[in-house]
């Protein structure tokens, strides 16, 4: 299997009360009140060095995202950090994971598809193309539009992508949301068959049935535990098997927090205050800040409300590291608890790509470098053969990363 | 109170039907309701004593009928889509009264639909916007159940509002559902006005002939009452009249006020 190192890019030293003066930290939190510029350019560092650290420690690959206006995470642009990483592993395998550029938030999204060609050339194919629908509050709040023309929009932006990386020629596109008169992008994909694409998606069937249609790899992006996760991610498999695709485990990508201590008693003591800063302080939003109405599909918002599948995120702060970690929010532990309790959420989810976490929450620079080091030592190794006595083809997998001739720089 | 019936017209050639609640007889007055949905109200029942009142739901915020929203892609579309429902109805002469986002709409077909409107009634309407009292979408998306409570009503505890907001007990299906449709209807009407409800009425409503009467809560927490006089000095033929002890739900909150107002200003 595969395994990447994930990063939020959080603001990892809030106050402890800034939460009791605003209601959310995100969207509406003052940057001029409770950030320091120095300490931003610290981290924005700080990202990048753990990120080229776990690939040159053997991560398979390195992951960013987007968000905006928020003390959660702040890569408002995934491609810049991307590019660095791009360039930083130059000639190793290590994939430049993007969970995305949203292609929503940019008029017109044809920029996602140039920039995403960009950094397939400068990475020399070696980039998994993220399409993530977004998050409702970035998309209305930070970027002003309608929340009910979402979901619409990210269609029709994916097929006009899709289709400026393969159309031999230029082309006019005369869609619903979008109109150019000559579409015809410079660079195209390194990737001659296209970057593989990967959408990540909270459990919506709307979202699994688009992936499994255009045959995707689907990121299960959830915060809410490995054991919560076992419904909704059987209900994925079950849409592949009715579909009738196969049972390749790369289809299924799974995000989770892991921090690897000498042993299982010291986990706490390492790592409880900062997955506590990040589900009490990081994820302190209100719901109608989250799910701006008219975001979710009236059949989506139905069954939210009626079955409530996650929890508001209010109800995190009853919640404490032992709870977080019992219900495998979170991974922690000696290296040999982790690699084992990651290896049974692994075969319990069917789990082909699997994107770790290592820097969480408050969790300082020398901190994270200790866990990542952890993780590719201890754990990495014994996780890696989990599916290869099935023989799947990871599919989904960038080209330029499974060349032959190239080597991981630590091994 | 009046029999609400309801009944049903193609608009837009015939790609969209509005469903419309009918009630009372008497010259026409069609009604468009605000961002929180239909709401069959006293005040609105006191004018079907004497007028037959047409209140349209939204596209998309009839019951059972979620996807209609798809029809209507601006607000131009949902003029248009209006002036046909006007057409349908048979309405060559009407009085129109919208109320907050409602009233832009009002507004909007008064300077679209110029000779057929005799009199025009806004109240609290969105739709204009100055730097100096800017207010958002946000102002009513980006709030919790409670906070609406808060900003709506100068008096949340009063009977009429405690009736108009009244939702099933917590934890219950009927609540959830109760905050789906409520989430659902603030979603689709915004898909008119976000992020920010100044969508070119100023560049048109220079074109309403109607005498019209523009009404505001002295109290009004969402849209502020000073867009009352940008109303007035834009519309030629208007007067301006303010309620005490209102915020944003005139009809709940000053319901005999208005009402007495209403009906002088449209026999007048």
């Amino acid at each position: 299997m595969k395994i990447a190192c994930f990063h939020l890019m959080p603001y990892r030293d809030l106050d402890s009360d800034f939460d009791k003066k605003y209601n959310s930290a995100w969207f509406t939190l003052p940057f001029e009140d409770v950030a320091d510029r120095e300490m931003v350019s610290k981290y924005y560092n700080w990202t990048l060095d753990e990120l080229i650290f776990a690939a040159e420690s053997g991560f398979d690959g390195v992951c960013t995202n987007e968000h905006h206006q928020n003390a959660y995470g702040f890569m408002v642009n995934p491609n810049m950090m991307g590019s660095v990483l791009a360039r930083a592993t130059r000639g190793t395998n290590t994939a430049i994971i993007q969970m995305g550029e949203t292609a929503v938030f940019l008029n017109p999204p044809i920029r996602v598809a140039e920039e995403y060609a960009m950094l397939d050339s400068i990475s020399e194919g070696r980039l998994v193309a993220g399409f993530p629908v977004g998050l409702g509050g970035d998309y209305a709040y930070s970027y002003g539009m309608a929340p009910v023309e979402q979901r619409g929009r990210y269609r029709e932006a994916h097929d006009l992508i899709v289709k400026a990386w393969n159309s031999k020629k230029p082309f006019a596109w005369n869609g619903k949301y979008y109109q150019l008169p000559m579409v015809n992008i410079w660079p195209k994909p390194s990737q001659k068959e296209n970057p593989p694409i990967w959408v990540p998606g909270n459990a919506s069937p709307s979202t699994w049935d688009f992936v499994i249609e255009h045959d995707y790899s689907y990121c299960y992006l959830t915060y809410f535990g490995a054991q919560g996760a076992k419904h909704m991610v059987q209900g994925y498999w079950d849409k592949v098997e009715e579909a009738g695709r196969d049972k390749n485990p790369y289809r299924m990508t799974y995000l989770i927090p892991v921090g690897v201590s000498e042993t299982d008693a010291q986990a706490e003591a390492d790592y409880g205050e900062h997955i506590e800063y990040f589900y009490h302080k990081l994820l302190h939003m209100p719901q109608e800040l989250l799910l701006p109405p008219g975001h979710m599909t009236h059949s989506s918002l139905t069954h939210v409300l009626t079955k409530k599948p996650f929890p508001a995120y209010d109800e995190l702060n009853n919640l404490h590291y032992k709870e977080f970690n019992d219900r495998d929010y979170l991974v922690t532990g000696s290296a040999e608890t982790v690699t084992q309790r990651l290896t049974e959420i692994v075969k319990e989810l069917r789990v082909g790509h699997l994107l770790l976490l290592p820097q969480f929450g408050s969790m300082p620079h020398n901190k994270a470098m200790e866990n990542i080091e952890r993780i590719s030592k201890g754990v990495l190794p014994h996780l890696r053969g989990i599916w290869d006595d099935e023989g799947w083809e990871d599919k989904w997998w960038p080209a330029g990363s499974s060349a032959s001739e190239k080597k991981k720089k630590a091994a | 109170m009046h029999k609400l019936k309801q009944q049903v017209v193609p608009v837009l050639g015939d790609k969209l039907e509005i469903t419309v609640n009918v009630a009372g007889k008497g010259k026409p007055i069609v009604f468009f309701h605000s961002a929180g949905g239909f709401y069959w109200d006293d005040f609105l029942d006191g004018l079907a004593d004497n007028y037959t009142v047409y209140a349209p739901f939204f596209p998309g915020t009839a019951p059972g009928k979620p996807d209609e929203l798809e029809q209507l892609d601006n607000l131009w579309d949902a003029v248009l889509a209006y002036d046909d429902l006007m057409d349908g109805l048979g309405l060559d002469e009407a009085t129109v009264i919208g109320h907050s986002f409602g009233g832009l709409l009002a507004c909007e077909i008064a300077a679209q639909r110029r000779e057929k409107i005799n009199k025009l009634v806004l109240i609290a309407p969105i739709g204009l916007w100055k730097e100096s009292d800017p207010y958002t979408v946000a102002d009513w998306c980006a709030l919790s159940y409670d906070a609406i409570l808060d900003v709506l009503f100068y008096d949340k505890n009063k009977p009429r509002a405690l009736k108009r907001m009244m939702r099933p007990e917590a934890d219950s299906e009927e609540a959830a559902l109760w905050d789906r449709d409520f989430i659902w209807t603030i979603g689709c009407t915004a898909k008119l006005v976000w992020p920010i409800p100044d969508k070119g009425l100023k560049k048109r409503i220079h074109r309403v002939t109607a005498d019209s009467l523009i009404v505001w809560g002295e109290n009004d927490k969402l849209i502020p009452p000073t867009y009352a006089n940008d109303f007035k000095q834009r519309i030629v033929n208007s007067e301006v009249f303010t309620l005490s002890e209102c915020s944003h739900e005139p009809p709940i909150e000053q319901t005999e006020k208005l009402y007495a107002k209403v009906s002088e200003f449209l026999t007048a």
